[in-house]
């Protein structure tokens, strides 16, 4: 699947985006085995609750399966308007 | 219902106009513009990023949500990414309804949710460096008000 990384979560993980392979059956699943990869990981997913998702450009939550999947996004809340 | 998501500038005033010229059916136009405020003279630019197969799509399930909740004759709204000056417009909205506590609401409804719910974060470059700006809980409780 697709991974794109937003705002300050880019910057900490250091790509906008990247192809991931992987079975992981939830987000918070996908966020457990980024963090256990590489440092930069566990430093922009540290903590969660500063985080959001979205599935194929909707918004998600982090219990939300992947199956079907084609793109997941991190980003912080958003501050449009 | 048009929705614009763009780097140009563009000229508020006009874009109103724009809006609002030959339309019979409506007794209430109301707009609001956005702009990247320098309270302290400190700012050097904000830069917005977005997430451009989201931000569209998300900003009209807003106000499709706004069409079904509100009597809205037309709606506009403009947001811009990119590279901004202090005083720039950032974006603006405009509702056209019959009577003007329906296009108030409205645009009020449809400020609320851009903040929190569409794909746009900011970033402020001071001589200090440069920061993400953070949402403020009171956006995400302002949306307990709808």
């Amino acid at each position: 699947m697709n991974v794109m990384y937003f705002a300050w979560v880019r910057e900490r993980i250091g790509v906008p985006q990247e192809e991931v392979q992987s079975d992981a059956a939830t987000v918070a699943d996908l966020v457990t085995e980024l963090s256990a990869r590489e440092e930069r990981y566990a430093a922009a997913f540290a903590d969660i609750s500063a985080l959001r998702v979205a599935l194929d450009q909707e918004l998600s939550d982090f219990e939300a399966p992947l199956a079907g999947v084609r793109e997941v996004a991190f980003f912080p809340p958003m501050t449009g308007g | 219902m048009t929705v614009r998501v763009q780097p140009e500038a563009f000229d508020a005033g006009a874009e109103l106009n724009a809006f609002a010229v030959g339309r019979r059916d409506v007794g209430a136009i109301v707009s609001f513009t956005g702009v990247v405020r320098d309270t302290d003279g400190t700012l050097h630019q904000m830069e917005i990023e977005h997430y451009p197969a989201m931000t569209e799509r998300a900003i009209a399930g807003i106000v499709e949500d706004a069409k079904t909740r509100w009597d809205l004759k037309d709606v506009l709204v403009i947001h811009r990414y990119g590279i901004l000056p202090a005083g720039a417009p950032i974006m603006m909205v405009a509702t056209a309804s019959a009577h003007r506590a329906d296009a108030f609401a409205a645009a009020d409804f449809l400020m609320d949710y851009l903040k929190s719910r569409a794909p746009f974060w900011k970033k402020e470059t001071t001589a200090d460096g440069s920061a993400w700006v953070a949402a403020k809980d009171d956006d995400e409780t302002a949306l307990d008000r709808w």
